[in-house]
This record gives C-alpha cells, sequence and structure tokens, in this order.
C-alpha cells in the first residue's frame, strides 16, 4: 500500500499546524512498515490530536479526553496481534496523566505518539502541562505561575522502555515512528509542534525555536536501557500459563442425618487475629454437614490487625430469608470490644439462650445460660479461643454436636491442620 | 444433595464465567473487591484476562476496548467507582459498547462506609450518564441471584449493546450462604450479532435495535467514537440522523422492556396489600410476610429483579387488584418515586432506612400492620 490516508477524509487542521506534517509522517510510517491496516488500530481523544483517527483507513477508536491509553491497552490485551497506535495532545497528557505512567510502568507494546503544541487549541488556547511558564496564552495570568513538565523525564523515571523526543518538522519523523513501532513494549514519542490556530499568534514559535528547545532537553533517542525488559503481554502470558486449576465452588455433601434441628442464630464476637470468620466458617460448615441451609454475616473495621471482629452465622432447616440475627441462641464473647460492637444483644437475649463468656472478657447483663470458661488455664492460645469455642457448643450440643464439628474441620481444612484443630477440641471435651 | 456455600460476590464471578466471560479489569475497593479475586483465581485457568487498572476510569477504559475487539467483560465496584467510571459508562452507553458492571453497593454519599451496605446508588445508576438514554439495571436479593443473574445480565449487553449494571449490595455481596448450584436452569446464553453482510457501517442498525458487531481488529475496519456520530462511526452534525441515533438508543431498550422484567411474586387471594421491594430488602419482606401469615394477616409480594428500564407492565398488571402499596428500600425513597409514578392513581406507602444495617422482618411488619 502507498498510503493509509483515506481519501475522502482530507486533513482539516490549521494552515501551518504541525499535526499536519505529524499526520503524513505517521501515514509514512505505516507505509514503510508494510502493516496490515485490519490488524492496526489508532486509538485518540480529544482536541485536534483527536482528529487523527479519521484520516486513516484501519481501525480507530475515538474516546474520552484522556483515556486513549486505556482503551489502547484494553485492545492489545485481547487481541496481541494489534498494532495500536495511540497519539495524544498535552491536553490529554495532562488529564490522562496517570494512564500515562501506569503504560510506562506496565511495558504493554504500545507506541504513544504525543503531540505537544503547548496549549489546549480547540478550547480557545488555554494552558496545558506543557505550556511554558513565560507562554501568553488564553489563561490570563495562570500559567505564569507554574512551570511546564517534561513528559520525557517522567516517562524515563516510570519506567518506559522506548523514549523519544523530536520536532514535528523533522525529516526523518516516520523513521522515527517506525522505530518507536517495532520496540517490543511501551515506546513514547513526544513530538514538538505549532499550533498556528492559537500559541504561535502571541508566541514566537518556529521550527528553529522548536529545535533550540529540543537541544536544550536532554537528549532522548530511543531505548531507554535501563528500563529494558520482558514486554507485558508476553510478560503476563507467561504467568498466566502456570494458572491452570479453575477453582471449583465448595460444595458440601449431607452427611448426618439430624432430627428436630430447630433453626439456630450464632454470634461469635471477638478480636481481628481471633480467627473469628474462620470459626463462623466452621459452623456454616458444621451445619451443611447436616444438610442444614447456612447464612454468615462477618463485621469488621477496615483496618486489618486491630478492631473487632463479628461473625453472625445462621443454621436452618427451612431456606434462609433476613440474613441477620433477630434473636441469638448461641453467643460467644471472646473479646471486650467484640462484645462492645454487639451490647445490645444481650439484655434481649431469651432464658433459652446459651453465652460462653471467656473469664477475661466482661458481657452486659442477660438472662441467657452463661458459661464461663478460663482459655488461659487450659492452656488454649488466643488465636484458638474460636475454635475452642466451638468444642464448648459442641460438648454442650449448642446448635451443633461434636459429629458435626468433626465433619466441619475435615471439610474446611487439610489432613494436619484437622489433626491439629481435634487436639483443642478434645481439649475442651477433656477438661 | 449437595450445597455450594460462597458469599454473594463469588457467586456473581461464577454466573459470569458460566455467561462465558473472559475478560475482567478492576480497581480493588470494598466491598466488591472479592469479585475481582474471584475473577483473577478463575479467570487465567480458561484463557481470559484479568488485570487490576490504575485507577477505576482506567479499568472501564480497558474493559471498553477489550470488549471493541470481541471479550465479553465484566468490571465491579462500589460506589465511588461508579462515580469514577461515569463518563466511560456515558461513551459504553452512547456507542454502543457491551459489558457488565457489578455495583456492589454501599452505603454513601461519597466515600461513605466501606463495609455497610446500602441500595445507595439506584438513580444514580441509572442517571450518571449524560444524556438520558435509558440504562438497564438489575438487582439480586441473594447469592444465588447474583449467580444467575450475571448470566442474565450478559445476555442483555450482548443483545442490546449496553452496559448492564448488576446492583448488588455488601448485605449480599460478602454476605457467604449456601444454595443448591447444581439445581440452576441458566437462561440459555446470548452472543453478540455479528455482522455478515457486505459493507459494514459499525453503526447501521434497524430502528429499535443494536448494529451488528464486528470486533476492532478483524478483516473489516471498523470505526468506534465517544463523538455523536451517524451509522458509518465519524462525527455528524446532520440533526436528522443524530435524532434518529437518539431514538433508535432509547428504542432499543424501551421496546424490549417487558421482556427484561424480571421478578419474583408471591401473591395470596384475598389480601389488599402488596408490598413491593427489591434487593436484599426483600428476603427481610418475605420473612415478615410469612410471620403475617401465621398471624391470619396475610399480604401478597412482588420482588423486583429489573429495576431499570421500570417494568411498568408488571407493576400495572401485578397492583391492580391491590387497595394498598407498600414499598420497603434500603435508601431513603429512591425507586418508590418510579412505582408512584406508575401506580399513581394508587395508596403507595414508604418505608425506607439508610443507617447502614439490614431492614428487620419486624420493622416491615410493624410498617405493614401499621395502616
Amino acid at each position: 500500500m502507498n498510503s493509509f490516508l483515506n481519501k475522502s477524509r482530507p486533513l482539516v487542521y490549521c494552515p501551518g499546524c504541525t499535526h499536519e506534517k505529524i499526520t503524513k509522517g505517521l501515514d509514512k510510517a505505516f507505509v514503510s512498515l508494510d502493516l496490515d491496516a485490519d490488524k492496526t488500530v489508532i486509538v485518540t481523544d480529544i482536541g485536534c490530536s483527536g482528529l487523527f483517527d479519521t484520516f486513516f483507513n484501519v481501525h480507530a477508536l475515538h474516546g474520552v479526553h484522556g483515556r486513549a491509553l486505556t482503551y489502547a491497552s484494553g485492545l492489545k490485551l485481547a487481541d496481541p496481534e494489534l498494532n495500536v497506535i495511540v497519539t495524544m495532545g498535552d491536553g490529554g497528557l495532562g488529564i490522562g496523566g496517570a494512564h500515562v505512567l501506569a503504560a510506562c510502568r506496565r511495558n504493554l507494546d504500545l507506541t504513544l505518539i504525543i503531540l505537544n503544541n503547548f496549549n489546549f487549541g480547540m478550547t480557545g488556547g488555554q494552558y496545558s502541562a506543557t505550556t511554558p511558564t513565560d507562554a501568553i496564552v488564553g489563561s490570563e495570568f495562570l500559567n505564569q505561575a507554574e512551570i511546564p513538565l517534561d513528559i520525557c523525564a517522567i516517562a524515563d523515571s516510570a519506567g518506559a522502555s522506548y523514549i523519544d523526543r523530536c520536532s514535528g518538522f523533522d525529516a526523518d519523523l516516520p523513521e522515527k515512528i517506525v522505530k518507536a513501532m517495532k520496540h517490543k513494549g511501551f515506546s513514547i514519542i513526544e513530538t514538538l509542534g505549532m499550533c498556528t490556530g492559537r500559541y504561535t499568534k502571541k508566541n514566537k514559535l518556529t521550527p528553529k525555536v522548536i529545535d533550540q528547545i529540543i537541544t536544550d532537553l536532554p537528549e532522548r533517542s530511543g531505548i531507554v536501557e535501563k528500563n529494558q525488559r520482558p514486554e507485558y503481554g508476553k510478560r503476563y502470558r507467561a504467568l498466566t500459563k502456570e494458572r491452570t486449576v479453575f477453582p471449583e465452588a465448595i460444595t458440601i455433601e449431607k452427611q448426618i442425618e439430624i432430627k428436630d434441628y430447630q433453626q439456630q442464630q450464632v454470634v461469635i464476637l471477638g478480636s481481628a487475629g481471633m480467627r473469628i470468620v474462620t470459626s463462623g466458617d466452621i459452623v456454616c460448615y458444621a451445619g451443611l454437614c447436616a444438610g442444614m441451609n447456612v447464612s454468615m454475616k462477618n463485621d469488621y473495621n477496615i483496618t486489618v490487625l486491630r478492631g473487632q471482629s463479628v461473625s453472625e452465622i445462621l443454621i436452618s432447616p427451612e431456606k434462609i430469608g433476613y440474613p441477620g440475627i433477630e434473636s441469638p441462641s448461641v453467643v460467644l464473647a471472646l473479646s471486650d470490644e467484640g462484645v462492645q460492637r454487639r451490647k445490645k444483644i444481650f439484655a434481649n437475649l431469651k432464658p433459652g439462650a446459651f453465652v460462653l463468656k471467656e473469664k477475661s472478657v466482661d458481657i452486659p447483663q442477660t438472662q441467657a445460660e452463661v458459661i464461663e470458661i478460663d482459655f488461659k488455664q487450659l492452656k488454649i492460645k488466643k488465636q484458638d479461643w474460636a475454635l475452642a469455642s466451638l468444642g464448648v457448643m459442641a460438648k454442650n450440643k449448642k446448635a451443633i454436636n461434636k459429629e458435626m464439628l468433626d465433619y466441619a474441620l475435615k471439610s474446611r481444612f487439610n489432613e494436619k491442620v484437622y489433626q491439629i484443630a481435634m487436639e483443642t477440641i478434645e481439649k475442651i471435651f477433656q477438661a | 444433595m449437595a450445597l455450594s456455600f460462597m458469599e454473594g460476590n463469588e457467586a456473581l464471578a461464577r454466573g459470569a464465567i458460566a455467561a462465558g466471560c473472559n475478560f475482567f479489569a478492576g480497581y480493588p475497593i470494598t466491598p466488591a473487591t472479592t469479585i475481582f479475586n474471584n475473577m483473577l483465581k478463575m479467570l487465567p485457568p480458561i484463557n481470559g484476562i484479568c488485570v487490576q487498572g490504575e485507577d477505576e476510569i482506567a479499568s472501564m477504559g480497558y474493559c471498553i476496548g477489550a470488549a471493541m475487539a470481541g471479550k465479553k467483560t465484566l468490571t465491579a465496584t462500589s460506589g465511588p467507582g461508579i462515580s469514577l467510571y461515569s463518563e466511560q459508562i456515558s461513551f459504553a452507553i452512547g456507542s454502543e459498547i457491551p459489558l457488565v458492571i457489578a455495583d456492589v453497593q454501599r452505603l454513601g454519599p461519597s466515600t461513605g462506609s466501606a463495609t455497610r451496605g446500602a441500595d445507595s446508588d439506584i438513580q444514580f445508576l441509572r442517571w450518571g450518564s449524560t444524556s438520558g438514554v435509558p440504562v438497564i439495571v438489575l438487582v439480586p436479593k441473594d447469592a444465588l441471584d447474583c449467580y444467575v443473574l450475571a448470566v442474565h445480565a450478559f445476555n442483555y449487553a450482548e443483545e442490546f449493546r449496553c452496559p448492564v449494571f448488576i446492583a448488588s449490595n455488601k448485605e449480599i455481596g460478602m454476605t457467604r450462604e449456601s444454595f443448591d448450584l447444581d439445581s440452576i436452569t441458566l437462561p440459555k446464553i446470548v452472543e453478540r450479532k455479528i455482522f455478515t453482510g457486505d459493507s459494514y457501517l459499525p453503526f447501521e442498525a434497524k430502528p429499535d435495535a443494536a448494529p451488528p458487531f464486528l470486533p476492532i481488529g478483524g478483516k473489516t475496519i471498523v470505526r468506534q467514537t465517544s463523538s455523536t456520530h451517524g451509522p458509518d462511526g465519524y462525527i455528524t452534525i446532520d440533526p436528522e440522523v443524530i435524532a434518529q441515533n437518539q431514538e433508535r438508543l432509547r428504542k432499543k431498550i424501551h421496546s424490549a422492556r417487558s421482556r427484561i422484567t424480571l421478578f419474583e411474586e408471591d401473591i395470596k387471594d384475598n389480601t389488599d396489600t402488596l408490598v413491593i421491594s427489591y434487593g436484599v430488602t426483600a428476603r427481610s419482606v418475605e420473612d415478615a410476610c410469612k410471620k403475617l401469615e401465621n398471624k391470619g394477616k396475610p399480604v401478597s409480594i412482588l420482588t423486583l429483579k429489573t429495576l431499570w428500564p421500570v417494568p411498568e407492565e408488571l407493576l400495572l398488571q401485578k397492583a391492580k387488584l391491590f387497595k394498598r402499596i407498600v414499598v420497603i428500600e434500603m435508601n431513603l425513597g429512591q425507586y418508590v418515586n418510579e412505582i408512584k409514578r406508575i401506580l399513581c392513581d394508587k395508596r403507595v406507602e414508604f418505608y425506607g432506612q439508610m443507617n447502614g444495617v439490614l431492614i428487620t422482618p419486624a420493622k416491615i411488619m410493624e410498617v405493614i400492620e401499621n395502616e
């Protein structure tokens, strides 16, 4: 093919706009690479750089301002065979900065052409992230209070494996684009150009001045040695190749027949680190082993290793509706902060309810049956109190029995952990 | 019989896999994170792709890109993430990009409460995009629903080429419960309609349908754009073309709304009250109504599983025989206004609660009994 430009869509840039040169340069690069049009996509966002996709006979995705790299990444991840070229102005660069950083870090095989013309052309020449402090732009004085960023320096520190910077007027721009596109990984070319519709009306910017700006900035000429590493897609596919086992759902067979089982509402009040959630899980498994329906709600703080941990479990021969606890039948009070979290339930406990209280824990007044246990004296470590409490429940035949608990632990743990857990349970039964 | 035991978020992920989902991009946020965790375990073994975006906006962008390459994509977040998704949701709606968005709602506004449930986003999901084009929002009441509705959501997304929301809730997503996975009959999987003609215009479609699809990267050149476009996918300012497209975007959902209507009902003879609810609240309603029946005061129940488009026909038809409508919501009244709009000649009472805890059956009994 001698041109990928769409003859029925002539370029519409302002006379003298550098975007025109870059559009033609990009076309020459496509021709020289002999690309398959159907395996090539131009991804753009908003602004004059967002017109690029309309001029080419290749796939196109034009999206929301600053987000072009996000669509490009999705396309490339989904179809690794695609040649993905992203064009973005200094506006998109500013608004989508996080995506530029992420693309540099990730090193997915995309080519980003930044069309830096130092201002927002389409909206009236306002200042952008690259506008010089002393420029006269459509933002009154605002740019005079900020400094422009050097995207190449940022990309370098963000891990970009290929960075080039050149003038949009460079005769060898097509070769530069070819080199960038051939790079296996994320490549950036920052092109500096003239916005004749806005910027150059009040600022002296010529091809010569642009050359001088580039000379004054640190040189960028392609491969960044220190950032070389495998391309992201390749790395991703290598890592996922080892993940071959699909995690099947946990399913528990009914193993025990229990007659006249009444719905049970179990509340475990503890703290982070006490394996409250695991114990709640085990109670559920115990119910499932007996063919019951179960549900479990956990309540904890956003903190991880501190704060209360509360597990609320329903075990029922009927289908469970409301998954909250209305009238607990069993309460395990294992820490003060856990009890504080649900202190209101104690006053309303029915006389038939069962409360296990660890010796060190204070609980509010209740008319329920309260059993106090000194786990410390039994030489049970704090992280096993919840598990040991399940032993107490089983021993007293509250909500679960020993057979249910045994099945639950067997289903929940591997043989080794099961044996250790059963040692704790036996301690309770022998106490 | 063997029961499966999982939280709603895992069930939703499994439903997505059953629907043929092969791409997920997301960003961690409580209470939706475990959907991401599950997809990260489930997708690689079946050659699917699962990635973490640098933020929510990016995650949606990845999904949009992948969907345009032909993938069936899922993302999951909560209220604060939906806020960030918003600009990309508008893009997906306006440019007919199929994808499924799970919103595991938490108590808002703003960052609100990460680990407290509420049906915070019911109107936001409908109106959180520019233009007002209709969207599809499904709402599960339990883990089983999460599984089944995920399949419906993908089916609708593929058929109508639009984002479909699953409005879950922390109280469903993070509640583990048992259900019989083997007893479920899933709907037949709907695949995207692929263009088979000669000259492809990416947005050429029947006046009440989505355009047939071709992927970016396929043999035929495809244009996708977030700008106002004609059938060819290029910007247009032709008022007629614009109007036709806007009308089609509305019609493709509206004309199918009775087909999109999913619900459960328990209509009892000789009852004069119909209790309408959705989401996890429906479970409290069911318990309350069971107790009321035992007290000799039976009422009827309608549980909505499709909130948007509003199931107008269903509401009119089901409410016809009732003197009194009671609407219960886990917010301070978002959907009740839709019901009042449709049932404008009925007495519609409302109870809502927005305090981070479930509405109890006892409270609902009190509301129903206090006529």
